[in-house]
């Protein structure tokens, strides 16, 4: 579902208010009432939004409007602020035992992560923190759960304590527990079968395990995807175990991810990491300032910088650049400057994580993302002579090309429009670089 | 007729056979226990908020608002349905809460049958072998949900292969193998990390070769915006349709606790190959699986089945009558009285 983003909604709401110095209940209403829907299409569920609402128009009424902010601008800091500090924590990172095992249990819904997480844990611990891990697997019940941590554990070269699926998972527990003091690990890691919170053997048999190896951490596992629900789910957990702290998984999705909200506000435990794609690496701390951006739509630009440095080539990319201040600027230059963009994905999700990014329609994505691919089809039926001296095209020659790329005469003459642009503006960035003056309009 | 008592005839009072009426209730029962956390909220709620209005007002509507929103619904599909059921209380006159009640419920069935009534659920088998794609994302029971549907069609005297086309995830394989040799149906694996589109091939070239009514590739769970994960699963219903020509069921498994995602996903997968079905997932958790309403609503694709337990038969054919039955018989046995 394309989510509006809430400036722009605000945007259009602004321009009634423009100019007044106060926030009032009657200016801030219209954006309060957009916060709201914004809150609920993240999925942060309706108590909460009803409560966080209020108190972000309490605490906004009467504020004066500084010179620098407009009303709207004001609003959105208020909520911002508001999230960050819901969802923002100082206790968030996990502490370790000196002298005795430090005992994390994982526990959650079916299908949350917990065992995909366990071994991102085990992982993190094992090779960033040079610590001894054990893992331990508990759930007896799913077929191949305990091959699957089995095999993690393999991959990962950290011990495991696996008693098959015909023994009581409180006795595993017990048993890694003894293993991990007598072996001299320094950390315990107790993979749990998922369960309904409503489920109530299964909640007592989560019972026993805490209270027979007393863990240090016991971590929820919720999906960022997640819905209303995760309120109840977040709160019987927490009320039958007393968690530590939440892990949010699947959090590469396109969810708003507003569960988080919903956790903070009725656990008070904080979220201590997040599962950010399906390698064995792919696991964060949590940021409360990213996490309030994207549950209000504001982008993620944090996120977008990130996704850049990690696909772009960057020996590609110095080459290039190299390659432009020298002067030179070919259409094969071109081709893989387009490509490096194409990596990072479509267009459509990298606009996305831009705040306040132009709405654009899916039709004019796809017209953009078609003229690049028109853009290769055509560069890849030139001659490599002609792709590195494009001045060398004439009627002729691209004739011929339109021919053979199945595209018209004045397709090919876009994209060499498109290159001149580009050069223009290599070597203005050239110039820029000898020390001349920013040239105007770049 | 309103439509709790539309519900009721359609539901008990329809002459059968002895035999079909038998396993009706037991159908209804299913619905009933399994969703009896979810409708703890929802009917229940609705039921309380008519013993404490007398008359309906502003905050009647909002208090029906969160109702709606707190299901899953979506917000769209939920601020739609409140408006309109505030613009008709206007223009009629009505001020009974049991009767917007009724009228909320009756909305909610209505949109979901505008996009049509006729949906088979069942997987056709007028030609065979039939291949099924079972997809989703991670976590929200795909392969549960093919033993369960393979229980199902065994017990039909249908012969099933199952292919483990997750190749992926460590133990995906194991899992389905597991189900395969309890269920004692054939079943065709890859080495870890073989490109699925040739596993699903061998699947159904396998499946064909030993006179199989029903073929179910399971495939790996994927984030519906990984472009790459997406382009796999394309190849995949690619190389299906090359070895066999009968049309390919698809279906999307969805998890009752999904939020506003859930219709993010339907389009995009969706927009990958012609999903035919949804699978609800863990309707016997707290969730009310509201998001199917908006699916439905917006993308037009029917569920044709709801997981209500954990049992090998607890997968039912999807019914909308029982499913609002499911969620609202509180309120339905209360006009009993």
């Amino acid at each position: 579902m394309a989510f509006e983003a809430l400036q722009e909604k605000f945007s259009r709401i602004v321009k009634s208010i423009k100019g007044e110095s106060k926030l009032t209940e009657k200016n801030m209403e219209a954006m309060l009432k957009e916060v709201r829907i914004a809150l609920l299409e993240a999925d942060v569920n309706y108590k909460v939004v009803k409560v966080f609402v209020s108190n972000v128009k309490e605490k906004a009424l009467g504020q004066e409007v500084y010179t620098k902010l407009n009303p709207s601008e004001m609003v959105i800091k208020i909520v911002k602020d508001e999230l960050v500090e819901l969802l923002g924590s100082d206790r968030s990172e996990l502490i370790y035992n000196k002298n005795k095992p430090t005992i994390i249990m994982l526990v959650g819904l079916q299908g949350s992560g917990k065992t995909t997480t366990a071994a991102k844990l085990a992982n993190l611990m094992k090779n960033k923190l040079k610590k001894k891990v054990l893992l331990a697997a508990c759930d007896v019940y799913r077929p191949a759960a305990i091959d699957q941590l089995a095999q993690l554990a393999t991959q990962l070269k950290v011990d495991l304590v696996n008693m098959g699926d015909k023994v009581n998972p409180v006795d595993i527990a017990l048993k890694a527990k003894e293993k991990a003091y007598n072996d001299h690990y320094d950390v315990l890691i107790i993979d749990t079968a998922g369960r309904l919170q409503i489920d109530e053997p299964l909640m007592e048999e989560l019972k026993n395990i805490k209270s027979k190896v007393n863990p240090d951490e016991i971590l929820l596992l919720t999906d960022a995807l997640a819905g209303q629900d995760t309120v109840n789910v977040a709160k019987t957990f927490n009320d039958t175990l007393g968690l530590t702290g939440d892990i949010m998984s699947k959090m590469d999705g396109d969810s708003r991810g507003g569960a988080a909200l919903s956790i903070s506000y009725v656990t008070g435990v904080p979220i201590k990491f997040i599962g950010t794609g399906e390698k064995i690496s792919d696991l964060d701390i949590f940021y409360p300032e990213r996490m309030a951006e994207r549950i209000l739509g504001m982008g993620d630009v944090l996120s977008l910088i990130d996704k850049v440095q990690e696909n772009i080539d960057e020996k590609e990319a110095k080459k290039a650049v190299n390659k432009m201040m020298g002067g030179k600027f070919t259409l094969d230059d071109m081709l893989s400057q387009m490509k490096q963009i194409q990596k990072l994905g479509s267009l459509k999700s990298l606009m996305k994580l831009i705040p306040g990014a132009p709405k654009i329609s899916d039709a004019q994505f796809k017209l953009v993302e078609d003229e690049m691919k028109n853009f290769e089809v055509i560069i890849n039926s030139m001659t490599k002579e002609e792709r590195e001296n494009p001045d060398i095209l004439k009627n002729s020659r691209k004739c011929r090309i339109a021919k053979g790329s199945g595209k018209t005469n004045a397709d090919v003459n876009r994209v060499l429009k498109k290159y001149e642009e580009m050069k223009k503006q290599t070597k203005m960035m050239k110039d820029f670089k000898k020390g001349g003056r920013f040239p105007s309009g770049f | 007729m309103g439509l709790f008592k539309f519900l009721k005839e359609k539901l008990f009072k329809k002459k059968e056979k002895k035999e079909d009426e038998a396993k009706q209730a037991e159908s209804i029962e299913k619905y009933d226990k399994g969703m009896a956390k979810s409708r703890k909220e929802f009917s229940n709620k609705l039921d309380e908020l008519t013993k404490r209005y007398k008359v309906v007002n502003e905050e009647y509507f909002s208090e029906l608002e969160e109702i709606l929103i707190e299901a899953d619904c979506g917000v769209s599909f939920a601020l739609n349905i409140i408006d309109e059921l505030l613009n008709e209380s206007k223009e009629k006159n009505i001020t009974e809460p049991k009767e917007i009640n009724e009228q909320l419920v009756d909305k909610m069935f209505l949109n979901y049958l505008k996009e049509g009534e006729d949906i088979v659920n069942e997987i056709d088998f007028s030609s065979t072998p039939r291949v099924l794609l079972v997809m989703g994302v991670n976590g929200v029971g795909k392969t549960t949900t093919i033993a369960k549907l393979a229980y199902r069609y065994i017990k039909q005297n249908k012969k099933v292969t199952l292919v483990a086309a997750d190749t992926f995830r460590a133990g995906a394989k194991e899992q389905l193998t597991v189900w395969a040799s309890r269920l004692n149906c054939s079943i065709v694996t890859g080495n870890d990390n073989e490109d699925p589109a040739s596993v699903a091939f061998k699947g159904v070239h396998e499946g064909t070769l030993n006179n199989s009514d029903l073929i179910i590739v399971d495939t790996a769970g994927r984030l519906q915006n990984k472009q790459s994960l997406m382009d796999e699963l394309r190849k995949i219903t690619k190389v299906i349709k090359k070895e066999n020509n009968n049309p390919i069921e698809s279906f999307l498994v969805i998890d009752a606790t999904t939020g506003q995602n859930g219709v993010s996903q339907a389009t995009a997968f969706k927009e990958l190959t012609d999903i035919t079905g949804i699978v609800i997932t863990k309707m016997d958790g707290t969730s009310k699986g509201g998001i199917i309403l908006a699916i439905r609503q917006e993308l037009g694709i029917p569920v044709r089945f709801i997981g209500l337990g954990e049992k090998m038969d607890d997968l039912e054919e999807f019914d909308l009558d029982k499913y609002l039955y499911g969620l609202c018989s509180g309120l339905i046995k209360d006009e009993n009285n």
